[in-house]
């Protein structure tokens, strides 16, 4: 299951952050997280969540994957959980998955949602994503509900998309 | 050139795809994207929501505006501020008819709330109702928000109409009514447990897109509970064979792999049926023999069905051909250059080596090389199969290179995870003894603190019990070779606690076991321990109780025990230690030492750590004693049950568990006025002693309050006895014991008997004459005060006194953990950007795609012309002039001109790039993020 989204760019300005777990949840492993270990900090700081996302925690997720080096794995564990992530030009797409999930298949996923993003936006680069935020949280839901994958046909979802841009 | 660069870029957007936005709203992206520093895009934010705040207040906002707005307050948000004063506004949205209205508030309120917000009840109305439109986009949209805000509670109000959805005429409703429900069934599986069964009918929709949905509902409940739902083997095993057969509409195949993501939920359910199932096992062997014949390794995706066929088969009934088929996959992985792919190949290995042991084997090389690999990722993945395949013949390598690793790295949940693997593994497959604590040592010494403290009991009573086997011999060798170890270690500077703690109890209890150390050498050693870490009660706790254990050996055996002059000095000090355990634990020592070899040896016998000690729990020989004291009048006592709530002070436990319900209801209480309910138990939580206590330090007590108070306290106190005024009642009410209790009992749990009740009326009475003091503040007053007063006044004011007290000690704790937030300072997000910039940009193939993402807009519409138009212009322009937004865009260290030449100068090549693009595309390549002239596509 997908925990979180997030599109981030290199200088770590969030671009786009969903959750599909509340915080409220992810606290609770941040508890568990300082109960192992009461002595030392973790690595990772204890985000001091408040009900708005954090700008520290995305920060950390960033601060994971920016600065790995391009030849290495596109996984990396975070807390007990593991964060696959994709470079796009300026653009990291990170996703937050559970440990048994497949990687490949996530990468994967992610490729999709760019393909599906650049079908939309036609030559899709950073700025489309930044002016038009909303229709790519849009986009997102159709594509990911609840934290799984709800339709992966690309066609499915630009028609959807294009039913509603009819409205506007 | 300032302006009509923004004039063009607003126009580009105007003309993507009809961004009606205002200036103002560009305006705020743009200027936070030129933001320079964190502070300054916080000033920005902060500003912004000024603005928001003032509009959303102004009458008559045209409700387009306030589309805008609300989609500002997301942006807010998205970087990290509070919206929260515009959250109505969101909610209000939604219940707009306008669609598009009713779509944005939807999506806001999705953003904004959780589950459990306030506001959720606010929009469960509207979701009801567009449930029911006959817009399926309005049911959409419902539906989307279900799946985000809908929590246990309120699950009930929507489900039967999800439920009806279920049969839709339009798939998208389906697919997410399915969703929705798959998100009830986490949250509450028992609100949709009679449900289920329409998930195996959506299985057999027409559409692929609700079939593929299900599956993830289905997965779920599959995990657990398997043997339900195996007569749906076969069903599985037939859709992913058309599934292969490309029996999917074209629109689901992804890199000329049909439907992959569905065929990978589909193989991820087969494992769960078929491990252990060797019926279900067989009928599954064709489809993935076939799969494994059928993907394309070339690409990710068919890696990843692949990847996902072998996790299959290793969890299934083993079979032959397949996990040769597998084995041979992994190896692919394993020899392919792609990190990814190698990952991939140790965790298969990983995975495998359960069934076929030897498969490893031919990889050694190859695991290895990830063994050593900067990747920390996949050294950990390598690690983890290491610890798979550890027998007694390699542990001691594996173990070594784990704890290498364990030294080098800072982070502390890894580290705790590796020191517990070694720890495993070397209680598992240990080959000597003096190896098991060599290993053991350097656990402690680099992650002592990390260890669970059960490894360090574990390691204590391994060296006591010795290593089961019946041999004397063995044990003392190993419990000889560890005090040797220990003696060299102990030295050592900083230590952790916990292997200071094992050291010190394995010297006291063996120290001088053997004869090998004197007694004076060991204690001495001890001390110093005792010493260097003096601030840790613990060390000085388990150094004290070995000192006694050494001299206790000495007098048992009859040698005379001399005291070193630090241990002297030691013990003096912990005589007057402010912790009582250690206090204790000298007078003890103190006190031994003076008695003679026979008692001595009665109290602390050699080696008789694994000796167990009888405890007679019913104190049963103290039978006489209570008798006697019963007999001269002592009172018999009332357990603890029975107790609980009366005696508040004495039983902290129980008071704990008084507190909660107390609190919670006194919050509601207090938003009631409180004359007009005069019995209410709720008005009499406030204990009566407090104002007094809030008056205490602020001002003058005026004498009717405290004389009144008194005299509410009497009534409350004695029904029916007459008492004399003044503090002489006082004393006897102290003294007085069970009545009064009661009654201040049944106050407080709200369980008011008879008594209680009559005798809380006069205080209501009171509360309500008074109603000027803020009983928060009384609370607080009562927690500050309470503590002084107590001495003065009765145990029950005491009592009153503390409660509070907690309440507020709750509140100051409570307070430091949610200030910080703001006051954190937020890390400079353009900062840490720097540095990397110039590292990167030598070696970036994502340049490359800049580049031709920049050009290729020239052949793009009039939106992108304009972009095009900046990059031409960086070059000439300076550091500071070059738009920041597009410097994001391209992704270069600002100012670069040389970056900006070669992305223009790649514009003609952009269109030719595209074509073979195209054409990779269409073979079925798939780009990996390695290969700069692939990745082109992914955006081009």
């Amino acid at each position: 299951m997908i925990r979180f989204i997030l599109l981030q760019n290199r200088q770590g300005k969030t671009r786009l952050a969903k959750y599909y777990v509340p915080l409220e949840e992810s606290e609770k492993h941040k508890v568990e997280y300082e109960v192992q270990s009461t002595l030392y900090l973790p690595l990772f700081l204890p985000v001091s969540y408040s009900r708005v996302p954090d700008p520290q925690f995305s920060l950390q997720v960033h601060r994971l994957v920016v600065n790995r080096d391009a030849k290495f794995t596109n996984f990396v564990e975070f807390r007990t959980h593991k964060v696959i992530y994709r470079r796009y030009a300026g653009l990291f797409f990170s996703v937050c998955v559970d440990i048994t999930d497949n990687e490949l298949a996530y990468l994967e996923c992610i490729h999709l949602f760019v393909e599906i993003l650049d079908h939309f936006f036609s030559n899709v680069c950073e700025l489309d994503l930044v002016f038009n935020f909303h229709k790519v949280y849009l986009i997102l839901d159709e594509f990911i509900l609840a934290g799984e994958l709800q339709e992966t046909s690309k066609r499915a979802i630009i028609e959807r998309m294009s039913e509603l841009e009819k409205l506007e | 050139m300032e302006q009509l660069k923004t004039i063009g870029r607003e126009l580009a957007m105007g003309s993507q795809g009809g961004f009606g936005q205002s200036k103002e709203f560009l305006d705020l992206v743009k200027s936070i994207g030129e933001a320079r520093s964190k502070a300054e895009e916080d000033r920005i934010v902060l500003s912004e929501i000024d603005i928001l705040k003032r509009r959303l207040l102004e009458p008559d906002v045209p409700k387009r505006k306030m589309k805008e707005y609300i989609i500002r307050l997301v942006y807010i948000e998205m970087l990290g501020h509070d919206a929260s004063f515009g959250y109505i506004h969101a909610v209000k949205m939604t219940h707009d008819d306008n669609l598009l209205l009713k779509r944005t508030g939807y999506l806001a309120v999705t953003l904004f709330l959780n589950e459990d917000h306030d506001l959720i009840i606010l929009i469960v109305n509207t979701i009801q109702k567009d449930l029911r439109s006959d817009n399926y986009l309005v049911v959409c949209a419902a539906l989307n928000a279900i799946c985000r805000l809908i929590n246990e509670e309120t699950i009930p109000a929507v489900l039967p109409q999800v439920v009806d959805l279920l049969n839709h005429q339009k798939e998208a409703v389906r697919k997410k009514a399915i969703m929705a429900l798959h998100r009830f069934h986490r949250k509450s599986p028992s609100s949709v447990s009679h449900l289920i069964s329409n998930f195996r009918k959506r299985l057999c929709d027409n559409d692929p897109g609700v079939m593929g949905a299900t599956l993830c509902p289905l997965f779920d409940l599959i995990s657990e509970d398997v043997t339900s739902y195996k007569d749906l083997v076969s069903s599985f095993v037939s859709i992913l064979k058309q599934v292969t057969e490309r029996r999917l509409p074209k629109s689901y195949d992804y890199h000329q792999m049909p439907a992959p993501f569905i065929q990978i939920k589909l193989l991820k359910i087969m494992a769960l049926l078929g491990s252990g199932d060797k019926s279900a096992s067989e009928i599954m062997y064709m489809v993935l023999g076939d799969l494994f014949r059928k993907c394309d390794s070339s690409t990710n995706i068919g890696n990843a069905i692949l990847y996902e066929c072998i996790r299959c088969i290793s969890c299934i009934l083993p079979n032959p051909k397949l996990l040769e088929a597998a084995a041979e996959a992994i190896s692919k992985f394993l020899k392919s250059d792609s990190h990814n792919l190698k990952y991939m190949g140790i965790d298969g290995l990983g995975r495998l080596i359960k069934i076929s042991p030897d498969i490893a084997e031919q990889h050694q090389l190859a695991v290895i090389d990830c063994l050593e690999d900067p990747d920390d990722t996949l050294k950990r993945k390598t690690f983890e199969l290491l610890y798979k395949m550890t027998k007694s013949s390699n542990v001691e390598v594996i173990v070594d290179r784990m704890i290498d690793y364990m030294i080098s790295i800072n982070d502390n949940h890894y580290k705790t995870e590796i020191a517990s693997r070694c720890v495993e593994l070397a209680e598992q497959f240990a080959p000597s003894n003096q190896w098991f604590i060599q290993i053991m040592n350097k656990v402690f010494e680099h992650a002592g603190d990390l260890v669970n403290i059960k490894v360090a009991h574990n390691l204590m009573r391994l060296i006591a019990e010795g290593f089961g086997e019946d041999d004397d011999d063995a044990d003392s060798k190993l419990r000889l070779s560890a005090v040797e170890s220990y003696l060299q270690i102990i030295s050592e500077p900083k230590l952790p606690s916990l292997f200071l703690q094992v050291i010190s109890w394995v010297l006291g209890e063996y120290g001088t076991a053997d004869g090998k150390y004197s007694a004076s050498y060991i204690s001495g050693k001890l001390c110093d321990v005792a010493d260097a870490y003096s601030s840790d009660e613990n060390v000085k706790g388990y150094a004290v109780s070995a000192l006694m254990k050494i001299y206790a050996f000495e007098i048992a055996s009859g040698r005379k025990v001399d005291v070193l002059p630090e241990c002297q000095s030691l013990i003096e000090e912990l005589l007057a230690s402010h912790s009582t355990d250690l206090q204790q634990r000298a007078y003890e020592l103190q006190a031994l030492i003076a008695l003679d070899a026979r008692a001595v040896e009665s109290i602390i016998p050699l080696d008789a750590s694994c000796e167990d000690i009888e405890v007679d729990k019913d104190l049963s020989f103290l039978n006489g004693y209570i008798q006697q004291a019963i007999e001269s009048g002592a009172q018999p006592y009332i357990s603890e049950r029975e107790r609980s709530g009366m005696f508040e002070t004495t039983d902290y436990h129980s008071q704990d568990h008084h507190e909660v319900p107390a609190h919670a209801l006194r919050f509601e209480a207090y938003e009631l006025p409180k004359p007009s309910m005069p019995t209410q138990a709720s008005t009499e939580l406030v204990p009566v002693p407090e104002p007094s206590y809030y008056s205490d330090p602020h001002q003058p007590i005026p004498t009717s309050l405290v004389s009144e108070r008194e005299s509410s306290e009497i009534k409350l106190r004695l029904d029916g006895v007459k008492q004399k005024w003044g503090r002489p009642s006082y004393q006897s009410t102290t003294s007085a014991s069970s009545t009064p209790q009661q009654s201040t009992n049944g106050t407080t749990t709200h369980s008011d008997g008879g008594a209680g009740s009559s005798s809380s009326k006069p205080r209501t009475s009171y509360e309500s004459k008074k109603p000027e003091i803020d009983p928060e503040k009384q609370r607080l007053a009562a927690s500050l005060f309470g503590g002084s007063s107590s001495s003065r006044t009765d145990r029950k004011s005491s009592s009153g006194g503390h409660k509070p007290a907690k309440g507020t000690a709750n509140k100051a704790a409570s307070i430091p953990k949610e200030t910080p937030i703001p006051v954190q300072p937020q890390p400079d997000l353009l900062d840490f950007g720097e540095p990397t910039d110039t590292t990167v940009t030598a070696t970036d193939p994502f340049k490359e795609l800049e580049g031709l993402l920049d050009s290729s807009s020239h052949d793009g519409g009039g939106s992108t012309d304009v972009m095009g138009l900046y990059s031409d212009a960086a070059p000439v322009t300076t550091t500071t002039s070059v738009d920041s937004l597009l410097s994001e865009l391209s992704d270069s260290s600002k100012g670069n001109a040389r970056t900006y030449q070669s992305q223009t100068s790649k514009g003609p090549n952009s269109k030719e790039a595209l074509e073979k693009d195209a054409l990779v595309r269409q073979m079925g390549v798939n780009p990996t993020s390695q290969n700069p002239t692939l990745f082109k596509d992914l955006l081009g």
